[in-house]
């Protein structure tokens, strides 16, 4: 049924009719109002027996999960920015052990200089964890995404963050079609863990494991994302066989078919992308665009198989890889190999700061038309910089940058230089 | 429930019980029936006073709860030597995840089973100091503020004995480690820094806080079946020598135990939602000395004395004595 409804309240209803048994949560902006609900419905009795735990901090939370999940308990948490990387040991603890936790990320800008808005960053930073990452591109596929997330999760024995937008998603009221218990227990059948804490026949779980048997223990936890390749598609049309409508997946083409330059990026910008490439398509331009659902695993081959006719691929993405440039157009680039396809990097949206369709668009034509430097930065204020650039090294103390930029580009109450 | 039976050999001290005993005193660890929960064959040093002390306590946790329990441990050296693939020492559903972690992980298999109305499988959690009263520290307190339905079990060496005897908050003071060394002015680690763990664990409110020692296991035993009988968090805090660490003869790990009880510098003592209920008394103080002497850690208070750190730590042992009476009162 279709509810004018808040995407983190949407989350948590989805989170509640999937019948979790333990959370743990501890509260950072903005991925508050998905546990303060969760909250609620538990001690409401809305969510059968189910342990909700206030827990002193992000790594007590993954931590509580990880006991939970040994324990065959199906589990939940949800997280962002600072605090991931605060649960950042056990991050990759919980992948190594093989626990099919669930987690939320509601995607935000990494400090310092601090900053609660959006961006990639954060998701990114734990890319080689071992977990599965999808990307939501709105509120209607968060919800889906997370119904999805645990049969996949408990399926392959892995964990999965679903991400999606700090703010633009969380804090969006949109329309979503809310599934029905019934639907969500016909998709999603109880958890059957492979591995579990039981007196009746004690096992010893995370081990030491030396030289001799580690590198095959990582390799198994790589098999298990290329079992995912395959696993995503078709959880995803079972997935539509129930709800009747299509989500996830590992890539979501628009426009492609012929396209010479091909937009990609991940999760709620690939909105604005889409009209943009509805704008550049009335003017002429072959244009498409790719969003990709999932990031880890790294869905090379449906990549590669999409673009492979395309000459340019601009990749939009709201991470840096600092000192480099861009993350995804790198696996971009590596999924591209061997062709002589053309990838682009616009590192565009830092900090929540908006990526305009007219920006976009401006983007894709001066790609087309001169090339773009490697990375491009989408909107930045060159002048506040090479301004701030000079200052530095023209004296030793130049004071601390943040501060320094909100003067050059004259922040209300920032006094003048 | 696979277990080992053993067979009980006498060795003249208390520490495996006394068979002269009624059957209904002895020791568990005197028992036929006795679970091994942490088998032989693992990879402790010789005289390791945490081997000695994770197998008593979970023994005693094995007879109170009829088997039906699930450890999680901590990072360090218990976990590293019980547990190398295939060689794993453990005879109960064991959990090892980080170095900080252990009491959210026994916090989550307790929701977890709560979940599942499981009321009768009962979870601890156990590690050594540094990861208790330093890395651990902030998920052990919150832990003890949910009142979560764990027993956490601190094997306290006063060092990081795994990475190689470095300093932790429990590092008595003028102790030797690597990160404390023996040099310059106040050799050793400095006085009047470090925590008291089961104070703090008082201060929680918390159902039930002990203290026990590897040289005493009736005591022990006692108090980890004691401690069975509470729901909600409990903490016991067991004083094991440590040969590598603490350069000590590996054949004194229970008499310098025993020599900590006895001149005070580790008292016995239990508590019930922070109120100090009882206490082991000391039938004879002996002076820190006799206790410090037999480590090497301490071996340049000796080389030459250092009569104002030996008064300094006599000074603690009275205080400890005087705070919980632990000497009948003369008249």
């Amino acid at each position: 049924m279709k509810h004018h409804i808040e995407g983190s309240q949407a989350v948590a209803h989805a989170i509640a009719l999937c019948r979790p048994e333990v959370m743990a949560c501890y509260p950072i902006s903005p991925q508050t109002h998905i546990v303060e609900t969760l909250s609620r419905k538990v001690k409401a009795g809305e969510i059968g027996n189910c342990q909700f735990l206030n827990v002193e901090s992000e790594f007590g939370a993954l931590s509580v999960l990880i006991g939970a999940s040994a324990m065959g308990a199906r589990t939940y948490t949800a997280t962002t920015s600072q605090g991931l990387l605060f649960m950042a040991e056990a991050v990759y603890n919980a992948a190594g052990l093989g626990l099919p936790i669930v987690m939320t990320i509601a995607n935000r800008a990494i400090g310092a200089p601090i900053n609660i808005w959006n961006d990639h960053s954060d998701s990114m930073s734990m890319r080689d964890a071992g977990w599965i990452q999808l990307f939501a591109e709105d509120n209607q596929e968060a919800v889906d995404l997370h119904i999805q997330a645990f049969r996949l999760a408990e399926e392959l024995s892995c964990p999965v963050m679903v991400c999606m937008d700090g703010y633009i998603l969380t804090h969006a009221y949109e329309v979503v079609d809310l599934p029905t218990q019934e639907q969500v227990d016909g998709y999603l059948p109880a958890f059957e863990p492979v591995q579990v804490l039981d007196p009746q026949d004690p096992v010893s779980i995370g081990a030491m494991v030396g030289p001799e048997a580690f590198a095959e223990v990582r390799y198994l936890a790589h098999d298990k994302h290329l079992r995912a390749l395959e696993a995503i598609p078709r959880l995803s049309q079972a997935f539509q066989d129930i709800f009747q409508r299509r989500s996830g997946g590992l890539l979501k083409a628009y426009h492609t078919d012929e396209a010479e330059t091909i937009l990609l990026a991940l999760g709620s910008v690939n909105g604005t992308i889409k009209d943009a490439v509805d704008d550049l398509r009335k003017e002429g331009w072959p244009v498409g665009s790719l969003a990709l659902c999932a990031f880890r695993p790294f869905p090379s081959h449906a990549l590669r198989h999409v673009v492979q006719d395309a000459k340019r691929i601009i990749v939009f993405e709201k991470d840096l890889a600092v000192g480099k440039g861009g993350i995804v157009s790198s696996d971009v680039k590596m999924a591209l190999r061997g062709l002589p396809t053309i990838v682009d990097t616009v590192i565009a949206g830092l900090g929540g700061r908006p990526i305009p369709k007219a920006s976009v668009i401006n983007t894709v034509k001066q790609a087309c038309l001169e090339g773009l430097e490697e990375p491009h930065f989408l909107d930045l204020n060159w002048d506040a910089i090479n301004r701030e650039l000079t200052r530095q090294q023209a004296q030793r103390r130049s004071g601390p940058t943040a501060e320094n930029i909100l003067r050059e580009i004259g922040a209300p109450g920032a006094s003048p230089i | 429930m696979p277990y080992q039976r053993v067979k009980f050999y006498q060795t003249g001290t208390f520490t495996v019980g006394n068979r002269l005993l009624d059957e209904s005193n002895r020791t568990v660890q005197a028992g036929m029936d006795r679970t091994n929960s942490l088998n032989s064959g693992h990879r402790a040093c010789q005289g390791c006073g945490e081997a000695l002390g994770a197998r008593y306590a979970l023994d005693a946790v094995m007879r109170a709860t009829h088997q039906q329990m699930v450890a999680v441990n901590a990072t360090g050296c218990l976990e590293v030597f019980s547990s190398p693939y295939p060689e794993s020492a453990w005879q109960i559903p064991w959990l090892h995840s980080l170095f900080g972690n252990a009491p959210a992980v026994a916090s989550g298999v307790a929701a977890a089973l709560r979940a599942k109305g499981r009321k009768d499988v009962r979870v601890i959690a156990q590690g050594g100091d540094g990861a208790t009263v330093d890395i651990g520290f902030g998920c052990l307190s919150g832990m003890f503020e949910r009142n979560d339905d764990v027993l956490y079990v601190c094997y306290d060496n006063e060092a990081y004995m795994n990475t190689g005897v470095q300093r932790s908050g429990s590092t008595p003071p003028r102790a030797w480690t690597n990160t404390t060394q023996a040099v310059g002015v106040d050799p050793g680690n400095p006085m009047g820094i470090g925590k008291n763990l089961p104070r703090i664990a008082m201060a929680h409110g918390i159902p039930y806080v002990a203290t026990a020692s590897v040289a005493d296991l009736h005591d022990l035993e006692a108090k980890v079946t004691k401690a069975m009988n509470f729901r909600g968090a409990r903490y016991i805090h067991i004083h094991v020598p440590c040969p590598l660490g603490w350069k000590s003869d590996p054949a004194h790990t229970i008499k310098v135990a025993r020599l900590a009880v006895e001149s005070g510098l580790f008292p016995l003592i239990e508590a019930e939602g922070g109120e100090v209920t009882d206490r082991t008394p000391i039938r004879k103080q002996v002076p820190v000395e006799q206790y410090l002497e037999l480590q090497g850690r301490f071996k340049h208070l000796f080389h030459p004395r250092d009569e104002r750190a030996l008064e300094a730590i006599q000074a603690i042992a009275d205080a400890n004595i005087h705070r919980y009476q632990l000497l009948p009162v003369k008249a």
